[in-house]
């Protein structure tokens, strides 16, 4: 329904280029609704106003992104990340399990710029290895949290009465326990391996999604622009996927981005304790741990790691600013 | 005070379905408890033998009906490895968690109050660019990063702080702020944002027409719209303050509950980790029951 795509005339400045068909004023739906009264509104009241929605058409990359330095260099460093996790043979320049007993706690330096663990390992080597954990364990745990815990929340919000009390009830108890905590007891009960720190980290988030879209749903919902939807006859699906979930979407980005990072940061805290996944696979959490008792002659070995871990989620984190700045244009300016 | 009561009635309900779950969680922990009991060379009799002693032979719905019984009546079982009961166990780490929790969260409230506001007031201006580069920075780290590298700093190369134990007032220091630097990110991040969300709207303008000053209109009216996603995400992050505890115990070296719950993990004893969970989800639930409570006292249309 292309016709529905308006901004509101309170906000002329957001009116996006249109190059669909043209909208129709109003859909038969409206004009049946107010013609049997005496005293016909003009339709340009009765119409109802809707979130400003910004289209997804590709731009181009570059026009995405924008002319910030802080949005360029965060998607080259997420590129570089994705690149190790897709390709780390291609750009370590040892392999992980090269163990050089001559070489065993050397501070960086030419040869290794980041210098070598306690076995003698290259630890930018084993940084770039470790890439892919971290990435696989963001990125599919957050659509296993995100996914459900919108579902829920935006149910919740909606339906209110018997199906509120009942969503918030089990989120209650999931929440119980802090998320942290339960993906712990989670990942010990399952096992450890990737797919089970993954669905122990989503299992254990949804409730951060539900708690913000109920919230927000919650207070949308009576404002009059709802009402007004309403009174032409949108239905509830219509009203909730248009006009109640767009201005969600702004705080749920941010939460999903920083859901992404505060996935790793769980996944990390896991390995960190031991719990996570402790294959022969390097993983940054891990290689901290491992540091950490070499702290006072050392240093590098946690610090590296530690480093990649910060600077990759910098780079989300901003990411996800500016994704938050694209799809809610009151935002952008922020 | 109605409202409060179903409150109430719903957060021991929550306890009573954490409990339940990681009852039955813990009843899937792989390996089983006796045998780490009873030791790597004991006999298959000697493990049986351990297995009755424990209870863990019989079928999991009478354990955990036993185990409801032992816990209306106070009694959290007993240790598996130590035999001590856990209640006493527990008691005695309550209070070095509750205070390592506690400066966190000071920590927390305080570094997100101060730097979400003050980026807010200086929006667009080099403080506020600074302050948002700072808690991009802060949200970004491990809070057990951010430990090492503050042990690597004050304990290893100025010898300001101790980096390990409990006790004394100075050794909670790093670990507090650890946890907490860490969570105010966050929380500035989500303050800022709300207070520049609700400034647009259009009450603000009004109270400008009607001449208030912008001090006024931030501390009297935006910052009291504002704080409804703040402190939904102060409950949040509590509950992370809480698991960070797990994390910070095991790495400054302190007593806790925390340290408590992942040797218990390491060593299967499943009335140990009962307890310390139900523990930190009464803890949890006290906090988010707060929280929820809040809200109608900040924003007078959620009553009712």
């Amino acid at each position: 329904m292309p016709s529905l795509l308006e901004a509101s005339p309170a906000r002329p400045s957001q009116l996006q280029p249109f190059s669909g068909p043209q909208p129709t004023p109003a859909s038969s739906s409206h004009s049946s609704a107010s013609s049997p009264s005496a005293k016909v509104l003009p339709v340009a009241l009765v119409r109802p106003v809707y979130a400003p929605r910004e289209s997804f058409r590709l731009e181009g990359i570059a026009g995405w992104v924008g002319r910030e330095a802080s949005a360029w260099l965060s998607c080259l460093w997420l590129a570089l990340v994705a690149a190790a996790a897709l390709w780390p043979q291609g750009l370590a320049p040892f392999s992980p399990t090269d163990m050089r007993v001559a070489e065993i706690l050397r501070a960086p330096g030419w040869e290794h710029l980041l210098g070598t663990d306690q076995f003698g390992r290259d630890v930018l080597s084993l940084i770039i290895h470790g890439a892919r954990q971290s990435m696989l364990i963001g990125l599919f745990s957050v659509g296993v949290g995100g996914g459900l815990g919108i579902l829920f929340g935006l149910c919740a919000g909606y339906l209110g009465r018997g199906v509120d009390a009942v969503v918030m009830r089990l989120i209650d108890m999931w929440m119980a326990i802090p998320p942290t905590l339960l993906a712990i007891i989670v990942a010990t009960a399952l096992g450890p391996s990737l797919f089970h720190t993954i669905l122990a980290i989503g299992v254990v988030s949804v409730p951060r999604y539900t708690r913000v879209v109920r919230g927000q749903v919650l207070s949308i919902r009576r404002r009059p622009f709802v009402d007004a939807a309403r009174s032409v006859g949108t239905s509830h699906l219509g009203i909730l996927v248009r006009h109640i979930a767009p201005h969600c979407a702004s705080p749920v980005l941010v939460l999903l981005t920083l859901g992404v990072g505060h996935a790793i940061l769980m996944g990390s805290a896991l390995s960190f304790l031991g719990l996570g996944v402790v294959e022969e696979r390097p993983d940054w959490g891990y290689l901290l741990t491992e540091g950490r008792s070499y702290l006072t002659v050392a240093w590098w070995i946690s610090t590296f790691p530690g480093l990649a871990i910060t600077s990759l989620l910098v780079a989300i984190n901003v990411f996800g600013d500016r994704l938050r700045g694209r799809m809610n244009p009151r935002d952008r300016a922020v | 005070m109605n409202y409060v009561l179903k409150r109430l009635s719903y957060s021991l309900l929550a306890i009573g379905g954490a409990v339940t779950l990681v009852f039955f969680i813990l009843y899937w922990l792989p390996g089983d408890p006796a045998e780490l009991v009873a030791g790597q060379e004991a006999s298959a009799s000697t493990v049986e033998r351990v297995r009755l002693q424990l209870g863990t032979n019989r079928p999991i719905g009478q354990q955990f009906v036993a185990y409801l019984a032992g816990l209306a009546h106070g009694d959290l079982g007993r240790s598996f490895t130590t035999k001590e009961p856990v209640l006493d166990r527990l008691l005695a780490q309550l209070s070095a968690t509750l205070g390592l929790t506690l400066g966190a969260t000071l920590v927390m409230v305080l570094g997100g109050l101060t730097l979400g506001v003050t980026s807010a007031v200086y929006h667009r201006r080099w403080v506020d660019h600074l302050i948002a580069g700072l808690t991009l920075g802060l949200t970004s780290t491990p809070p057990f990063w951010l430990g090492i590298l503050l042990i690597l700093t004050f304990s290893v190369v100025l010898h300001w702080l101790p980096s390990i134990g409990n006790g004394s007032l100075a050794q909670l220091v790093l670990p507090a702020t650890s946890l907490g630097l860490v969570a105010s990110g966050s929380l500035a991040r989500m303050i800022r944002g709300a207070i520049l969300d609700v400034r647009r709207e259009p009450f603000v303008l009004t109270l400008r027409a009607k001449g208030l000053t912008g001090r006024a209109i931030l501390l009297g009216h935006v910052l009291r719209n504002a704080l409804i996603p703040a402190v939904t995400l102060v409950g949040i992050l509590f509950g992370e303050l809480l698991a960070g505890v797990a994390v910070a115990e095991t790495l400054f070296a302190r007593q806790g509950l925390g340290r408590l719950v992942v040797e218990a993990i390491g060593q299967k004893d499943i009335p140990m980790i009962q307890g310390a969970i139900l523990f930190a989800s009464v803890f949890y639930v006290i906090i988010n029951l707060l929280v929820d409570l809040s809200y109608a006292r900040i924003d007078p249309r959620l009553r009712g």
